[in-house]
Formats: structure tokens, C-alpha cells, sequence
């Protein structure tokens, strides 16, 4: 069997059921097994899309997702969307061809040294230089992509592996030496954290997005109820925790609530579960929760003590950890003097927007979706402020419902993962939450949601700014709006030139109506909204301080 | 403070650029650094010496080293009993006249010339890292025209 059948059966082995890609010269072999093989292949308008897609695909369905590209510019051009999917740990396999093994290093045409270029934003990744390898360097890189802390793993393959013969032999079982997670908890640190629990009596559970990967929402809640803890979660932990749940106190950190801020710096015990205290969440570092003891729940031991202090560090997985950590508290802590501290900060802080002017609020918008929707669809963003605001106004009751690119915070990220997302659960709803800057990042995909009937709902909330930007330069520049006023193609004309669907809405009275055409059409559809230009994201945490010193330019 | 690790490898091609980039991409200075490989030869044995200014920062080098694939095994010398040595070539000025005293050095340090060429001597010395600074500073009154050393090599005991 030549390599590039064995890359097929092997990915058929590996359970792929779709590869998000684009052709090219290094990769012709592939492509001419892909032509009569059985296995869906989504053909996007550029490289990163197919990497975004396979990113969003993973996240939509907690499988690994596979893009694949040519050589060189292919190759390069599939970065961003490794890098993203590095950030947030998200398990994907990026397959690229390379000049055949006789001109490696020769600078030949479309030659770029890619598993150098990806190294320090992949998981791992191999350059397969012998087709006998290929089979066993498949399987391992699905097993590694998977397993333990999840990531990227870029398998790089010259065009004469492709085309060279071996006999295929796939590995039922993989096991590397050099590489054995950690999934069970040490007994001796759950007990104490037990102990610690008990003996609380301002605990918060700060969730993040090892929860949604571990699959440990339910435990998440059973703990949270068993101890009466509130819950906060982190942007990567949203749907990991019902928004509606009484303990939940929504997203912390720089654009998190007032009451999960206040929260955190007045515990006196957090218990962290898959989350990394990224400098988004903890704000100034030598002020951050100064009465909390710390658990934290990693698989990652490298996340452990990185930039806060444990008391009870303990390293595996999450749903394991939870399960066992139930079975060893004996005795709830009190915290119902606790629960009301907190339910105060919520009456006293809670999030807000002012409905002043003709202007049309993003957070409406939100609130009107919410209502359509009721938890039950994907929303998948691009990055800035229509990101936070979809943080923030919309409500996540289950894992893999929020789709958001949130350690690299990559524009043009949401609208290719929502395609992906789509494709991966086409019975659910997929929105794209966009700015007018993020979607013209990627918005060539357009193509591939009419081309391919894939239908996601881009809501574009248009205010004519670099939002996230511009707000900074309001607050922090003197309103020096340094080249973030940005102009639009007409979203409208646009989307019909691709044969999608385009809608304009002005008026706040208009936005439900438009919302349900949205979901009602059997197309893509571009929904531009024309939002106030200069509505801020509230509130805020400036960089580099406290985070319970927050601004509200609500006042 | 520096710090002694010793990091087991597969023996593959990439492994080194993995363990050096991981230390540039944080802007961590490796001092020295030692490769061979092991008895099992699809095993790498690598000797590493870091400077770093606290303990939280050699932790979250030993942590990302162990997040490596290829990594097998690390091993921090700080607070382990070992051996260390390093082997260090060194271009000196000599004179037949010169012997006496060399041999007098050679006397309290492991070394000896093994090659000698009109006015120069090579000399090869292997010791811990205290004596090789002792046995330079003496081989500096000669006069140290090139000077190659392996790195630090180590060996819990």
C-alpha cells in the first residue's frame, strides 16, 4: 500500500470522520487517494480556516479534529490555527506534505521547515522520513493529541513518503515510553484537600477548562451543591457550570463580574479544577486572593505553583479527582453566612448596560438570543468585544456550547470553528458572535458554508471600530482612535454574492424578528448589526491591577 | 545559582532542538550542556547545567522538561549526592624549561600534556568544577592561548 492510502486507513482507524483542508503540489497523492475514498473532506477557501474548522470541530465534539495541507505556504498558513488550538488545549491533528525527503534543506519550491516552525506551539509533532513509520506515527499522535493535557500534534510528510510502498499495519495499542499522563489523584492530597474543604467557610470553586475536557461537569455540581461553594468559572470553563445555577457566579477576571472578583479575593479556600491562573484571571499576581488556601486540580503538573502558590497541588483528571473527592468529605462546610456575602455582591454589582439612545445595544442583542435559545446552541466567537459581551450576556448550560479562542485570542478564529463546530453536530444551532473586524479576517469561508450546505449564523455586531482596541485607546490613549476605525463591505450584498443570506438591522425593534429569520433560513446567514460605536465592555479590570479594582463606566 | 540536571532522551533527531528551544523560548541560559549516548543506544543521556535566579524557575524547568514527549526521565543534582566532572583541553605557551612546574601541577590535579609542539603544549585535564577553576588559574601564568571543555558531566552515587 503506497503512504498516502495508509494516512487514510490509519485515519479511518483513528475514528476521523471528516478532514478539513485545502490541496496543493506536496500533498497531490493524498488528495488523488482522497478522491474515491470513504471519508468526508470539507474543502475550505484557505488553509487557517481548515485549521480553525478542525479546532472547532474538536471543541463541538470532544474528537480530534484533522485539517491537512500542502507544503511551504500550506503548511505556514495552517500556524495561527495550531497555535490557537495549542493555547487552549485542544486535541487536533494537522497534517501537512513536505518536498520529498531527497530536497529537505535544499530551499526547494514550497519548502518551509515546519516541525521547526511548530515546535514550540505543538504538543508535539513528527516528520515521518520512512513510509514504514507512518502508521505508528499516526496512532501515536492521535494518542498523544488526546491524551493526558490535550494539544496539537503536526505530522509532517515528505511527498515520496506518500508515495512509497509498505505493507499497513495499524497499531491497536500505543504506548510511549517517554510519555505517561497522570490520571489518578495521589489519595493522600485528596484527603487533605477533603479536610481542607471541611474545615472552610468561604469557599469558591474556580472551574476552568479541564472540566469540559475531563467531562467533569456533573461531578463539578455535585461538589458544588454537597459543599455549597459558589462557582466561578474561567472563559475556557464557560459551560462547565450552568449559568443559571444559583452558585454560579459566571466568568471571573478582567471582563468577569463583579461579584465572581469580589468573590475570589475574599475566599478563604479556592479550589481550582483544570484552570491555570492566567494573568486574564488573577490581575495584579501579589494581590490576588490574599486569605485563600489553594487547591488546584491540574493534569498538567507544569500549571501547578507556575504563578500562584498551592497549598494542595494535585495532578490527574479532573472527573477523576472530583469522584474521588466526593467520597472524601465527610463534612460540608458552613457557608451559608458565606452564600450571602456573595448574594449581596450580586444584588449590589450585577451586570449591566445602559439602554440609552436610538442605538442598538450589542448587549441586547445577546439577551434576545438567550431568550430565543435557551442554552440550546453553539456559540462560537471571534475576539474582542463582541467576544466578552457574549461572555458575559449569554448563558452557557452545557460543555462545548461556548466555542472561543481564548489563550492566543485569535480574530477570524470564530467564524471557520463554527463551521467546523456545524459540521460536527449539524443538528444544533451554530451562531458566530463577530465583530466587523474579526469576521473580515477569515470571511472567505463563506464559500465553504454555501459550497458545502453548511449552515452557521453570523451575527456580526457592526460599530464600525476595532472595539476591543478602540475602547483601550479611550480609556488609557485620550481617545486617540489610532487606526481602529475600520470600514465594511456591504454584509448584505456580500453574503448574496456567496448565495447566503444577508440581514441588516438598525433598530432594536428589529432584532428578535431578524434572529428568528436567522434560525428559520435553510442558508448561512449574515446578520449585520448596526450596534452603538462606542459601547464599552463593563467591567473592566485595568492591566495590571487588583481584580476586584474594577471600572464601570456605567456610573 | 547554577544547577546541575540530567534529562534521559529518546535518541531521536529534533530531541536537542526541543530541549534548547523550550529554555530559549522562556530565555532561560543554559552554562553547559552535555550529549552522548547511553548504553541503550536509542536512549540519550543529557547533562545540563542551568543558571537560574530562584527555585520556582528550576521547577518550572524540570516540569516543562517532563512535559517533553522524547523526555524520559529528569534528574536534579541539587539536593542529590553525585559525581560531577568536566574534561577540558587547553592551549598553553611552554618551554622545555617549563616541565618541572607543569609536572608540579600535574601532581595535585588529574592531567597531563599529551601533545607538545615548538612552543606550545595541550594539556588535558578532567576534574569537579572547582578544580578545573584552581588547575586554570595556575595554567594562566603560562599563558592559555585556546581553551575547549566538554561541560559538566553527572552521576548520582
Amino acid at each position: 500500500m503506497i503512504g498516502a492510502r495508509i494516512l487514510l486507513e490509519s485515519l479511518k482507524r483513528a475514528g476521523v470522520e471528516v478532514i478539513f483542508g485545502y490541496p496543493g503540489g506536496q500533498v497531490l497523492p493524498i488528495f488523488d487517494q482522497l478522491y474515491d475514498f470513504d471519508i468526508k473532506f470539507i474543502l475550505t477557501r484557505h488553509e487557517q480556516g481548515a485549521a480553525h474548522a478542525a479546532d472547532g470541530f474538536s471543541r463541538a465534539t470532544g474528537k480530534v479534529g484533522v485539517c491537512l495541507a500542502t507544503s511551504g505556504p500550506g503548511a505556514t498558513n495552517l500556524v495561527t490555527g495550531i497555535a490557537t488550538a495549542y493555547m487552549d488545549s485542544i486535541p487536533m491533528v494537522a497534517i501537512a506534505g513536505q518536498v520529498g525527503t531527497h530536497l529537505i534543506g535544499n530551499d526547494a519550491f514550497q519548502e518551509a521547515d515546519v516541525t521547526g516552525i511548530t515546535r514550540p506551539i505543538t504538543k508535539h509533532n513528527f516528520l515521518v522520513k520512512d513510509v514504514k513509520d507512518l502508521a505508528r506515527t499516526i496512532a501515536e499522535a492521535f494518542y498523544i493529541a488526546s491524551s493526558g493535557r490535550p494539544g496539537p500534534v503536526l505530522i509532517d510528510i515528505p511527498v515520496d513518503v506518500q508515495r512509497a510502498e509498505t505493507e499497513f499495519i495499524w497499531p491497536e495499542k500505543i504506548e510511549i515510553r517517554s510519555y505517561q499522563p497522570t490520571y489518578a489523584g495521589h489519595p493522600g492530597q485528596i484527603k487533605k484537600a477533603a479536610k481542607l474543604i471541611s474545615s472552610s467557610g468561604k469557599p469558591i470553586i474556580y472551574a476552568g477548562g479541564g472540566i469540559i475536557t475531563s467531562g467533569a461537569h456533573l461531578e463539578l455540581r455535585r461538589l458544588a451543591e454537597k459543599i455549597q461553594a459558589p462557582v466561578t468559572t474561567t472563559f475556557m470553563g464557560l459551560g462547565g457550570f450552568p449559568g443559571t445555577h444559583k452558585l454560579s457566579l459566571g466568568m471571573l477576571g478582567m471582563h468577569g463580574t463583579a461579584y465572581a472578583n469580589h468573590a475570589i479575593m475574599e475566599s478563604d479556600l479556592i479550589i481550582a479544577v483544570g484552570a491555570r491562573f492566567d494573568d486574564r484571571v488573577t490581575g495584579r499576581l501579589d494581590t490576588f486572593a490574599p486569605y485563600a488556601k489553594v487547591i488546584h486540580i491540574d493534569i498538567d503538573p507544569s500549571s501547578i505553583s507556575k504563578n500562584v502558590r498551592v497549598d494542595v497541588p494535585i495532578v490527574g483528571d479532573a472527573k477523576n479527582i472530583i469522584t474521588q473527592l466526593l467520597k472524601q468529605i465527610k463534612k460540608a462546610p458552613d457557608t451559608q453566612a458565606w452564600l450571602k456575602t456573595v448574594e449581596a455582591w450580586k444584588k449590589k454589582h450585577p451586570l449591566t448596560y445602559k439602554h440609552t439612545g436610538k442605538m442598538l445595544k450589542p448587549q441586547y442583542i445577546l439577551e434576545q438570543l438567550w431568550d430565543l435559545t435557551k442554552g440550546d446552541a453553539v456559540i462560537c466567537t471571534e475576539v474582542g468585544q463582541s467576544q466578552m459581551w457574549a461572555c458575559q450576556w449569554y448563558k452557557y448550560l452545557a460543555p462545548r456550547t461556548f466555542i472561543s479562542s481564548g489563550g492566543l485570542g485569535t480574530m477570524g478564529f470564530g467564524f471557520p470553528a463554527a463551521i467546523g463546530a456545524k459540521v460536527g453536530l449539524p443538528d444544533k444551532e451554530v451562531f458566530n458572535i463577530a465583530g466587523d473586524g474579526s469576521i473580515q479576517m477569515n470571511i472567505q469561508e463563506l464559500a465553504t458554508c454555501v459550497a458545502n450546505k453548511i449552515n452557521v449564523k453570523v451575527l456580526i455586531f457592526n460599530n464600525g471600530f476595532l472595539g476591543m482596541v478602540r475602547q483601550w485607546q479611550e480609556l488609557f490613549y485620550k481617545k486617540r482612535y489610532s487606526y481602529t476605525s475600520i470600514t465594511s463591505p456591504d454584509y448584505v450584498k456580500l453574503a448574496a454574492s456567496y448565495g447566503a443570506l444577508g440581514i441588516r438591522v438598525t433598530k432594536k425593534s428589529e432584532v428578535r424578528k431578524a434572529l428568528e429569520k436567522a434560525i428559520e433560513v435553510d442558508n448561512t446567514v449574515f446578520v449585520d448589526f448596526r450596534i452603538e460605536p462606542e459601547e464599552n465592555v463593563w467591567p473592566m479590570v485595568p492591566a495590571g491591577q487588583a481584580i476586584n479594582k474594577m471600572i464601570d463606566g456605567l456610573a | 545559582m547554577r544547577h546541575t540536571i540530567s534529562v534521559l532522551v529518546e535518541n531521536k533527531f529534533g530531541v536537542l532542538a526541543r530541549v534548547a528551544g523550550l529554555f530559549s523560548a522562556r530565555g532561560y541560559n543554559i552554562a553547559s550542556l552535555a550529549v552522548s549516548e547511553t548504553l541503550d543506544p536509542s536512549i540519550s543521556y543529557m547533562t545540563m547545567v542551568v543558571e537560574v535566579k530562584d527555585t520556582d524557575v528550576l521547577e518550572q524547568i524540570k516540569k516543562q522538561l517532563n512535559k517533553l514527549i522524547d523526555v524520559i526521565t529528569v534528574t536534579d543534582f541539587t539536593k542529590r549526592e553525585h559525581i560531577d566532572r568536566e574534561l577540558v583541553l587547553a592551549k598553553i605557551n611552554y618551554a622545555a624549561k617549563d616541565k618541572a612546574k607543569l609536572e608540579a601541577i600535574f601532581n595535585k590535579f588529574v592531567g597531563k600534556i599529551i601533545h607538545h609542539k615548538e612552543d606550545t603544549a595541550i594539556i588535558e585535564a578532567v576534574g569537579n568544577a572547582e578544580q578545573i577553576k584552581l588547575l586554570l588559574e595556575e595554567l594562566s601564568k603560562f599563558g592559555i592561548k585556546e581553551l575547549v571543555r566538554t561541560g559538566k558531566l553527572a552521576i548520582s552515587n
